[in-house]
């Protein structure tokens, strides 16, 4: 098969999934539609793997697809781009998907919406697999919006459950708030190039942008990126988000959706070199968000929450990477990241399934026995994400904070705040672990935990496996990614990590700092009650961000639509269309008694309408 | 010598007496015979003033105006004795059911 047709079936695979699951998915029922949907992903897998071999060889060259001119006036063509980057995208997005459609078939079952369900799944897919397929930002843009809706449609899956409902508002409003900075950055792309297209944008940007537009457009599309990957200011809808299915909080918050953000930078990635400025901001938001997000993640008592704030400090060290230009790094963290977050999410999925349920960790432990499948499974994540070698979330993430001090100045303090978000990681993560598995049990009544089915169980240990090797494929001996990588990034000076014993020396302060973490965990959670009040309980809360933002934004703004709703609109807009009628009324009143009914009344007026023109006629005719 | 005028003259004349016909009688038969009355009275000016002017268009409007007089009575007759048939009664002063 030519690798044109390929590319295409990547696409259109999920693409006839989601047609046939919205139209068939109740004939299909449970659980032929999940097996449906999990084929649908799992073919563009394949497809993705055949046609990126070449890629993996270092012998592929990029590929555009066009399928059809779309908007001709603005020079825009619905194609897609194959390079290394947005197969490696593809191949994640794919490959944890359909992992996790998997998964679902077990998770979901007994759902009144079983097959609904799998008809938002595949069109997630679809609409993230647009994302990273585009060759242009205006196509972007569409799969970028796609993907807000089918997040919003799968968190507030449940919607029976208020909270469900206004957690899949929340995400979409505040995703709007970056939409707008995406949408105004498109605006001057075009100004300035006079086309959306990839090609013709990130081949002449730096002969055609001045640093100025340069630095603007940047900005504005890091504002986009916040929205989509959860940054500071606007990571407050992903916790929230929690209330989704957690197959869902996996492909959403681990693999797809919050990856947008850090692949618009990888790829517009020539902009932001010419933008020194929002290059280090962009760097700023990851450091700050990385530590931030890891702070509140130490006192959270919901399972789902501990790893959707840990997201949200994760994503801030893919950040830092793309800001200090070590793209690489961060590509190879967001993949790392896709294969031990969705492992984690997947095991606290299945802890929840076993508990029937429960999810706050005050009502766990001793799981260990109970459940040692998952046990094992989230063991290995836990040790991924803490940076323990050889696992990959260690390969990964030394390389960024590696690339970051390896720039010096600024840089070096963001190291630093990356160094503390990963201590904090490996404590708060330690902690998740013993709350859950250790220790006497606290389970409610009734209560008796269990492993999940085999459906469930596959997926767990193909992550698990991916997460122990998956960051071989880059070490500093065998740079997979690196070369991998390399024909996207050719035209940008890429940040490297120090080499020799630099290196040596960071990546044993990162796993000392790991080790750290994890001992301080345990020397605290060892003991049954460690007390978490005072700042634990702001903390608990996210420094009370979301609060302030529910009085400051939530809060005026339902003021202000109750305003307009109960003010301007009921009494400006309504009383001048009371009164268009009244009016009307009133004149007709005044009108009526001319209608008497006799016609020969009507007749008299007529004859002297008649008579009045005519005199009117003669007199202007100077005969009267 | 018969000059255009007196054409004019009693064109004039018949036209007020159908107009008079139609303000003053309640019979809606009578009011349709003045009403042809009218047309009628229009027809005479037209061709008085045609063969004046020497022109052929003075013609053509009244046949223009005869066909129309014959499609209003066709459709007027018809109305008249529907409405007779139902009310008992062409007094226009008693159909008066759209009084506003």
């Amino acid at each position: 098969m030519s690798a044109e047709l390929l590319v295409s079936l990547v696409l259109l695979f999920p693409l006839v999934g989601t047609v046939l699951l919205f139209a068939f998915g109740r004939r299909l029922g449970e659980p032929l539609a999940g097996v449906v949907g999990t084929l649908s992903v799992g073919g563009a897998f394949a497809a993705a793997m055949v046609v990126s071999a070449d890629f993996f060889t270092g012998t592929g060259t990029a590929e555009t697809v066009r399928w059809f001119a779309w908007l001709p006036a603005l020079g825009v063509d619905i194609e897609l781009r194959w390079d290394a980057l947005s197969s490696l995208m593809a191949l994640v997005v794919t490959g944890v998907g359909g992992l996790i459609h998997l998964y679902s078939i077990g998770y979901m079952r007994g759902d009144p919406r079983f097959p609904r369900f799998f008809a938002y799944l595949n069109l997630f897919v679809t609409s993230m697999l647009v994302l990273v397929l585009a060759n242009g930002f205006a196509v972007m843009f569409i799969g970028w919006e796609l993907v807000g809706l089918s997040s919003y449609l799968l968190i507030s899956f449940w919607f029976e459950r208020d909270s469900a409902a206004a957690a899949g508002k929340k995400a979409f409003v505040v995703n709007r708030v970056g939409d707008v900075g995406f949408i105004v950055a498109l605006m001057l792309v075009f100004s300035s190039f006079g086309t959306l297209s990839f090609d013709g944008v990130l081949d002449t940007a730096p002969s055609v942008l001045s640093p100025g537009t340069a630095t603007a457009i940047a900005l504005l599309l890091l504002l986009g990126a916040v929205g989509k990957s959860a940054q500071l200011p606007l990571f407050v809808w992903l916790p929230d988000a929690m209330e989704g299915p957690t197959p869902v909080s996996a492909l959403i918050h681990a693999a797809t959706m919050v990856t947008a953000g850090v692949y618009l930078v990888a790829r517009t990635a020539v902009i932001f070199e010419m933008a020194p400025a929002a290059a280090a901001t962009v760097g700023i938001v990851g450091a700050a968000t990385a530590l931030f997000a890891a702070t509140i993640a130490l006192a959270q008592s919901d399972i789902k929450r501990v790893l959707a704030y840990s997201t949200i400090s994760q994503l801030g060290f893919m950040f830092l990477a793309v800001g200090a230009a070590a793209h690489v790094a961060g590509v190879f963290h967001l993949m790392t990241h896709a294969f031990f977050k969705a492992l984690l999410f997947l095991g606290a999925g299945a802890v929840i399934h076993g508990m029937a349920g429960e999810q706050d960790m005050a009502r766990m432990g001793g799981l260990r026995k109970a459940m040692p499948v998952t046990f094992a499974v989230m063991a290995v994540g836990w040790l991924a994400i803490t940076g323990i070698p050889p696992l990959s979330g260690f390969w990964s993430k030394d390389e960024i904070l590696a690339a970051v001090f390896g720039l010096g100045g600024l840089w070096t303090v963001l190291w630093a705040m990356g160094m503390l978000a990963a201590l904090l990681t490996a404590f708060y993560m330690t902690r998740m672990m013993w709350r859950t598995f250790f220790g006497a049990p606290r389970w409610a009544e009734g209560v008796h935990p269990h492993d999940p089915p085999m459906s469930m169980r596959i997926p767990l240990v193909v992550l698990a496996v991916l997460s122990v090797v998956g960051g071989l494929i880059n070490t500093p001996w065998r740079l997979g990614i690196e070369h991998f990588l390399a024909p996207v990034f050719a035209a940008v000076h890429l940040t490297h990590p120090p080499e020799g014993s630099t290196l040596l020396v960071l990546a044993a302060v990162a796993v000392g700092v790991a080790v750290v973490g994890i001992a301080a965990g345990i020397a605290r959670y060892r003991t049954e009650h460690a007390e978490e009040t005072g700042v634990w309980h702001t903390l608990g809360r996210g420094y009370f961000v979301d609060d302030v933002y529910g009085q400051v934004f939530a809060r005026t703004g339902k003021l202000g639509a109750a305003w307009l709703a109960f003010r301007f609109d009921a009494r400006g807009i309504d009383r001048l269309v009371e009164g268009t009628g009244s009016l009307t009324r009133r004149a007709g009143l005044l009108l009526r008694p001319l209608q008497t009914g006799f016609v020969r009344s009507y007749s008299a007026g007529i004859v002297l309408g008649a008579v009045a023109l005519l005199a009117w006629f003669l007199w202007r005719g100077g005969v009267l | 010598m018969v000059t255009p005028g007196w054409y004019m003259a009693l064109g004039a004349v018949l036209f007020v007496t159908g107009m008079a016909g139609i303000l003053l009688r309640r019979n809606a038969l009578v009011m349709f015979m003045s009403v042809e009355l009218m047309l009628n009275a229009v027809n005479l000016t037209f061709v008085a003033a045609g063969r004046e002017l020497r022109v052929i268009e003075g013609q053509i409007s009244v046949l223009f105006v005869m066909v129309v007089a014959a499609a209003e009575v066709v459709v007027g007759l018809a109305i008249i004795v529907a409405v007779f048939r139902r009310r008992g009664t062409a007094s226009v002063d008693a159909l008066a059911d759209l009084r506003g």
